[in-house]
């Protein structure tokens, strides 16, 4: 079989945003692969080693740079890499038409895709590819496990989570508590510096968005923040008590 | 039209409906006062639901079929797309909660119309839609524009204002519906209800993190204070992972979005995943031993201190 695993690269949760002429500059910032991403990576290569004949392949779409999250998705053991290079913005349901067709061009059975994009916030993707592709779908997956074309796991919905069987071909949204992402080894790294990166480019995918992006601004609420010490802990209380009560007014 | 599809639990409207109701109907006096706002029903049962959103918009469609007992993304999306279609909806408003938002994608696909997500405003001129949502983990509000006949929207729930009931009701409509078999065939559910006031419809949140010391400690120090204050109770993902609490009340990047009136985080470090689920809350209280703790950055009021002394001595103080 053969599975497909969609790669973003973004800002790394720890650094924070900047914001010019309207758009995130992401130039001098710590870019990474999406952690939701790397989860399903993770899995693909955990679906391998616990005996599925399959071959992994990773995709991004995106600038130059997009290429690092597909040199670390190699290193990690996926078999080979398709980056669709552009620098258009392109929103989860002009995207999921490209993931889609390149599952069919290469005849994937299993799609891994994050739950959620950290860039643009988006849960989207997924769901999307899989009804391009009239694929059932389980979104959040935090356990996955596949015997034959019959996927076993748990997901999260409104209110806890359920566990449910799904038959091949599916997509799979992956979350945090999947998994524990492993760090490629050097012999690996080298490895994958013979492995096949892929160019395609945008053209042949015919993908016209339907969202435009207008601006970013970076809305921040001015906090008081009136910071008490604790030391004296009955003062600190009973003042921290008062200012809710008599200033913020939200306690009765 | 404008159609949104209702969000229920246990026979009643949730507040995400009400909240999506006034964005419908901004949205229709943008569009020419003519639109009528039409609510999509679908489960099992929902008498009650139907005549409860009667009283809130022009229309109201209603699919009671014990198909649609349980929530599915492949039956909910043929539904809506249906019903759009037939009813020649130029707007589709979906819940923004985590099976909206799994289901809208395959709306938007089914349609060939754009989808607008989690967005926190919305606005019609003709045929083009502009709205806000939060971008890099809820710390970025971007704009984005859609234009064509039909557009799928997501409502970030807890930000439009509830809309009033109205003393006329709207008229039901019976609709047929040709649905798909679910292909995800559900196994078992742990289903994680609590006794307190659901998360997503709070006026006041406790949340506590490591910072608690143990599972004991939560309940000690975090029920406690939301007890006292008639509060929901959320959790970090660090100690949901560690068993201590629910996933049900994880907030944050991977759990549920609260702005509450007010937020109250107990041993909370404050790492952005929790950030982004809590940092819109009106007024916001930590109380941490860490002075460097980043949450201290984002709240009105704090206190450096042990949360195993401060919590009791507040406690007492609301009890004065």
């Amino acid at each position: 079989m053969r599975i497909l695993t969609y790669l973003r690269q973004v800002l790394d949760a720890e650094e924070s945003v900047h914001v010019t002429n309207g758009t995130v500059a992401l130039e001098n910032s710590k870019l990474v692969m999406d952690t939701m991403d790397e989860y399903g990576v993770e899995e693909a290569l955990r679906l391998r080693e616990s005996g599925s004949d399959a071959e992994i392949i990773a995709v991004a779409v995106g600038p130059a740079h997009v290429q690092d999250a597909l040199r670390t998705a190699l290193a990690m053991g996926v078999d080979r890499a398709i980056h669709v290079e552009t620098d258009i913005r392109l929103d989860p349901i002009a995207l999921s038409k490209i993931l889609s067709q390149i599952a069919t061009q290469e005849g994937a059975t299993l799609i891994f895709a994050g739950g959620q994009q950290a860039d643009w916030d988006s849960h989207a993707l997924g769901a999307a590819t899989a009804e391009r592709l009239h694929w059932p779908q389980a979104t959040w997956t935090s356990a996955l496990e596949l015997k034959g074309t019959t996927l076993t796991g748990k997901h999260d919905v409104d209110e806890g989570s359920e566990t449910f069987t799904l038959e091949l071909p599916a997509v799979i949204t992956t979350q945090q508590g999947l998994n524990e992402p492993r760090y490629p080894t050097l012999p690996n790294i080298m490895k994958s510096k013979k492995k096949e990166l892929r160019k395609e480019s945008l053209d042949q995918f015919n993908v016209i968005p339907k969202l435009k992006f207008v601006s970013a601004e970076i809305q921040v609420k001015n906090r008081l923040n009136k910071i008490l010490d604790g030391k004296d802990v009955p003062a600190a209380a009973a003042q921290l008590v008062d200012l809710l009560r008599n200033e913020a007014k939200v306690i009765a | 039209m404008i159609l949104l599809v209702v969000e229920h639990a246990n026979g009643k409207v949730s507040k995400s409906t009400l909240e999506m109701v006034t964005a419908a109907r901004e949205l229709a006096q943008q569009k020419g006062s003519d639109t009528p706002v039409a609510a999509l029903v679908l489960g099992s049962n929902i008498a009650p639901v139907a005549a409860e959103i009667a009283r809130a918009v022009d229309q109201v469609l209603v699919a009671d079929l014990p198909a649609l007992a349980q929530y599915d993304s492949e039956l909910w999306s043929a539904a809506v797309a249906q019903i759009a279609t037939e009813g020649e909806a130029s707007v589709i408003l979906i819940g923004g909660s985590r099976s909206g938002r799994e289901y809208s994608p395959r709306v938007a696909i089914k349609l060939d119309a754009p989808l607008l997500e989690d967005v926190i405003s919305l606005k019609a001129n003709g045929d083009t839609l502009t709205a806000q949502h939060y971008t890099y983990l809820a710390r970025v509000t971007e704009t984005i524009e859609s234009t064509g006949p039909v557009a799928v929207v997501t409502i970030k729930p807890g930000v439009f204002n509830p809309a009033a009931p109205r003393a006329e009701a709207a008229e039901q409509f019976d609709v047929d519906l040709n649905l798909p078999s679910p292909r995800l065939k559900v196994t078992g559910k742990t289903a994680e209800r609590s006794t307190r006031v659901s998360l997503a419809e709070a006026d006041i949140v406790v949340s506590g993190g490591r910072g608690v010391g143990s599972a004991e400690g939560f309940t000690q120090y975090v029920e406690a204070l939301a007890d006292q204050l008639g509060a929901a109770v959320g959790a970090t993902r660090a100690i949901v992972d560690a068993g201590w609490r629910p996933y049900s009340e994880q907030v944050g990047q991977t759990g549920k979005t609260v702005q509450p009136r007010l937020y109250i985080a107990i041993g909370i470090s404050g790492a952005v995943q929790h950030l982004s689920g809590m940092n819109k809350s009106k007024t916001i209280v930590a109380i941490n031993r860490d002075a460097e703790a980043p949450i201290f950055k984002i709240a009105d009021y704090g206190i450096v201190g042990d949360v195993p002394q401060l919590v009791p001595a507040i406690l007492a103080e609301l009890k004065k």
